[in-house]
């Protein structure tokens, strides 16, 4: 008998209709573990069963009521008191009452709106869950399953390569090309650096991806910057006229795509650094902002089409001899 | 297994010239500091040291040229640098004051193992500052590695190139 509270006299499951056939994907928790979650996209409905098990066959479990929820929260680590729900749905399953035996109940959600992208970070978690919950008198007994949410994209319409003169007056100036300004999170940088004054004497040269998560708003910002990749891209000094290639595949980096004052609650944004060392140590650097986004993967390209834009060689306007190979994907 | 096709796209770049890829670099600058040389007698005694600057940068207006130096207009120098300009001033090898003391078993400041090692830190540290961008711009440098003698009671200012 749980007089004091002290283990349960009833088990609740929830168990979704579609888990046989509905992919898991990792996501790394607050602690650092990856655990698998089922995938969500907004828009889709989430139905299942939640599954009371009574511990003591032939004893009654009183209740005030048997609900499931879907909720959508962001939790600010520095205020872990107040969840912000931007997405609150509940179902009754049993108005107040009493089981005799264990019990299952049918439970859907239709269609629900999925905004944003489920996201664990330094200050800031933003999740999904479902939780069943039998009130009670004393204590209510209640279960919680996560699931996690990607917002997916489409290419973009307009996506303009980063071209930029930068440098120190007499000193050193380079010139930075980046093929876009919104790569999806399996793409592939493709830039150069083509230096057009070198007094300083270089020792090598690096690319890194830095992520800024932002959180808070108005005095109390907070910044949390996490270095996700260096990539050395030249070993050795440059002279004037020389071009620097850059390969740098995303793929290879834990990354999410870019978050935009989500909720007016945190920001997610990527920036490309590049980095230039001199014999001294000196570091001589430039910080470009980058928008990731996420792509669905349904549409698997043919390996003509594949060929084609793996061996592509960016034409500059001027010295076009034929239309450059332009990128497709189809829409099917 | 499928066939892997290799990623080799590449943003198309200008071919370098033939005398940006093989000439000299717009880079060169070297300087030594050598040939010790003590100078005066009994307690006024000080040691010199040669500064030869060898360079293609605009921004020194002599290309080749040959100083004399003692270690206390270094000290005035990294004084100069960082009041005037925001770089980070690279530390001098030491004073050694204790081997200004009397009864000392060497020859202490005019030691050849001393001023040997005091050489090679006022090399790296020339080396150091002469290479920085900033510290390029101050007057006070150009005086020091390139004109006749330093004069202290100049007025500093900064320096573009010619």
């Amino acid at each position: 008998m749980s007089f004091f509270g002290f283990g349960q006299s009833a088990e609740v499951d929830i168990v979704l209709n579609d888990a046989e056939t509905r992919k898991k994907v990792e996501h790394k928790t607050e602690d650092g573990k990856k655990d698998k979650y089922f995938l969500f996209y907004d828009g889709e409905t989430v139905s299942g069963k939640v599954n009371v098990t009574l511990k003591n066959p032939g004893k009654r479990l009183e209740h005030y009521g048997i609900k499931i929820e879907f909720i959508g929260q962001i939790e600010l680590y520095y205020d872990r008191g107040n969840h912000h729900e931007f997405v609150s749905l509940v179902k009754d399953l049993a108005r107040p009452g009493e089981l005799t035996n264990s019990q299952s109940f049918d439970f859907e959600f239709t269609h629900v709106e999925k905004p944003y992208e489920t996201y664990t970070g330094q200050n800031v978690k933003l999740r999904y869950f479902l939780r069943a919950t039998i009130s009670r008198r004393l204590n209510d007994v209640s279960k919680e399953m996560d699931i996690v949410v990607h917002t997916l994209s489409t290419y973009p319409e307009l996506n303009s390569s980063i071209k930029m003169e930068v440098g120190i007056e007499d000193c050193l100036h380079i010139e930075f090309e980046y093929n876009k300004s919104k790569y999806h999170l399996k793409d592939v940088i493709v830039g150069k650096i083509y230096f057009l004054l070198v007094r300083i004497k270089i020792k090598h040269m690096e690319i890194d991806i830095i992520k800024r998560e932002t959180t808070g708003t108005g005095p109390s910002v907070y910044h949390e910057n996490d270095t996700i990749a260096k990539y050395e891209i030249m070993d050795g000094a440059p002279v004037r006229g020389e071009s620097i290639p850059i390969r740098l595949f995303l793929a290879g980096y834990e990354m999410t795509p870019t978050m935009r004052d989500i909720n007016k609650k945190f920001s997610v944004r990527y920036y490309l650094n590049l980095v230039l060392i001199d014999e001294e140590e000196r570091r001589y650097f430039k910080q470009q902002e980058i928008t990731l986004w996420r792509k669905g993967d349904i549409v698997r390209r043919s390996m003509s089409q594949q060929a084609t834009i793996a061996s592509q060689r960016f034409e500059s306007p001027s010295e076009r001899v034929q239309e450059p190979a332009k990128e497709k994907e189809d829409s099917s | 297994m499928a066939d892997a096709i290799a990623d080799t796209r590449r943003l198309y770049s200008k071919p370098q010239s033939i005398n940006d890829a093989y000439g000299p670099p717009s880079n060169f600058l070297e300087i030594d500091v050598a040939n010790p040389e003590t100078v005066g007698v009994g307690r006024n005694r000080y040691t010199t040291y040669e500064l030869r600057l060898k360079t293609n940068l605009p921004i020194f207006r002599v290309k080749e040229s040959r100083v004399r130096r003692r270690y206390s207009d270094f000290e005035w120098l990294r004084g100069e640098l960082e009041r005037e300009s925001k770089v980070v001033v690279p530390p001098l090898p030491g004073k050694a004051l204790f081997r200004q003391l009397p009864f000392r078993g060497d020859d202490g400041i005019f030691d050849d193992s001393f001023i040997e090692e005091r050489r090679q830190g006022l090399e790296q540290f020339l080396n150091k500052v002469a290479g920085h961008p900033l510290a390029q711009n101050e007057r006070c440098l150009h005086m020091f590695l390139q004109d006749e003698s330093v004069d202290k009671t100049y007025t500093p200012s900064k320096i573009r190139s010619a």
